[in-house]
């Protein structure tokens, strides 16, 4: 069985234009077909097997995170169908669940139980937690004396130690120093390569390369190519090249 | 995702300690602000009702009004900080999965930790007034759960609204500074019209001062009817919310 599939998934907005918020909500909810809508997404279907690695690419506003903000069950989709199959640990803009007044301890608490961790789990894992994020004694000070590299190593390690089946990445590892990205894609394959299913969106495409087998690529919420990693995100590579006139604003192949 | 209720459990802790904590911290008065207001409230309705308009007071008149005063704080902090949650905590709606409801009602319990304290300050003053300790005390965990019960309630619905109709905390304030005058705080239920004493009971915080009265200064169970009423009106209003924030939630990530 997948452990996440797409069928035909699309998500619409209908269109606002800065009209009151009250009013847009209640066209959201009284729409009819016909009306004018916006596409966030429009037919996504894939399927991923345990263990498998999608990457997600695409320009500003392709689609990207609502796709995953899908995966995490944090909005529904208008038409077609989410079937996700384990717990889901997002990564999505880390550290944005911290609160300043409090220490990194009682923040990595707090994101612990938000994962769903128990008491215990909390207990057992907190050592190895701060060890891995190489904060160390500033673990008890507030959270807003830390720089926004330590705040991103706390979010991170915190959350990938919930035991992830299914992980969702979007553009974290750009905040931390270049040894603890290292580590950082190090402990992420540990993970994938004990099961865990991956959805990676990253304008890192030698990044997605390593990480995943399969790659989807949308423009405008729609799939402009999905298939293999390789070919997909050559093509993605070729064809921002082209748009930029030879000058790519991506990582070039090395 | 299945997760056991046990796990939500130590959530909702955590939750809860983080709003307390976050209040407190940076404050040199801590937790004692939480004793200050009630106090200067009771002073000032004191010394209205007993020097400039003293027809209306009764024996031990400060006890009297801060078993009113009580129940109405919580009430009235509890709703309008809930009403804000789900708006005021972007980060748990858009960023990581957990059943929302968890976000209203750990607000709401918060308030609830100012409660324990301001309960400990009513009761230690009913002791020095000279009322005794009596058997009936035991309802007033009962009284009181259901005043939370009810908070709960209106705050999942409140909440939800707010998402979609910012105006929602204003109606809420409106709605507090009214029922100030409607609860009978700074008066007593026996000189309330018969007519309106069916309302009275029905407004769940009304019932609640008036229970807290009987049990703490006459010596007495709330009667039969003004429970039922509390009872009824309470698990009402916390089924509606349940089913007003379960219409509503479903988009709360593409509004917050």
């Amino acid at each position: 069985m997948a452990s996440v599939e797409f069928r035909q998934v699309s998500k619409t907005y209908a269109r606002h234009a800065g009209r009151r918020l009250a009013r847009q909500f209640l066209a959201d909810w009284f729409r009819r077909p016909g009306d004018e809508e916006f596409y966030a997404l429009r037919e996504v279907s894939f399927a991923l097997g345990r263990g498998e690695g999608l990457g997600v690419v695409g320009g500003n506003g392709a689609g990207k995170s609502t796709l995953l903000s899908l995966v995490a069950g944090l909005s529904w989709p208008d038409a077609g169908e989410v079937s996700v199959a384990g717990r889901v640990v997002p990564l999505l803009e880390l550290g944005s669940g911290f609160h300043p007044d409090l220490t990194g301890s009682e923040n990595l608490r707090l994101t612990a139980a938000l994962l769903g961790f128990s008491r215990r789990r909390t207990r057992e894992l907190s050592d190895q937690i701060v060890e891995f994020s190489g904060i160390g004694d500033f673990i008890d000070e507030p959270l807003r004396t830390y720089s926004s590299g330590m705040v991103m190593r706390l979010a991170f390690s915190t959350s990938i130690h919930a035991d992830p089946e299914i992980l969702l990445i979007d553009e974290v590892l750009a905040v931390g120093d270049q040894n603890f990205q290292a580590k950082c894609i190090e402990k992420i394959f540990e993970v994938k390569r004990a099961g865990a299913t991956l959805v990676c969106v990253s304008h890192d495409l030698r990044m997605l390369e390593r990480l995943c087998d399969q790659a989807l690529w949308l423009d405008a919420g729609r799939v402009m190519q999905q298939g293999p990693a390789g070919e997909v995100l050559g093509a993605y590579r070729a064809s921002a090249q082209a748009a930029a006139g030879g000058h790519s604003p991506f990582s070039a192949p090395s | 995702m299945l997760r056991r209720s046990w796990d939500y459990s130590y959530l909702l802790v955590n939750l809860v300690a983080r709003d307390f904590k976050i209040r407190y911290r940076n404050m040199s008065l801590g937790v004692f602000w939480s004793l200050l207001n009630p106090l200067v409230m009771m002073g000032v309705l004191t010394f209205i009702f007993t020097r400039i308009f003293p027809g209306a007071a009764t024996r031990d008149f400060h006890v009297f009004v801060l078993a009113g005063l009580v129940p109405y704080n919580f009430f009235s902090l509890a709703w309008a900080s809930a009403t804000r949650s789900v708006l005021e905590n972007p980060a748990l709606v858009k960023r990581v999965c957990l059943p929302r409801e968890i976000i209203p009602v750990s607000t709401v319990l918060a308030q609830g930790l100012h409660l324990l304290i301001q309960m400990a300050l009513l009761l230690a003053l009913a002791l020095l007034a000279g009322y005794g300790v009596n058997g009936y005390w035991l309802w007033l965990p009962l009284i009181f759960g259901l005043e939370l019960v009810f908070v709960c309630g209106l705050s999942l619905a409140s909440s939800a609204l707010d998402v979609y109709f910012r105006d929602m905390r204003y109606v809420v304030e409106s709605l507090n500074m009214m029922l100030f005058w409607l609860v009978p705080i700074f008066y007593s239920f026996a000189v309330i019209p018969p007519a309106y004493h069916t309302i009275y009971q029905l407004n769940p915080i009304a019932a609640v001062t008036l229970a807290c009265r009987n049990v703490l200064l006459e010596a007495k169970a709330p009667p039969e009817s003004l429970m039922s009423k509390l009872t009824l009106v309470s698990l009402g209003a916390l089924a509606a919310g349940f089913w007003i924030f379960g219409r509503l939630k479903r988009r709360f990530a593409d509004y917050v």
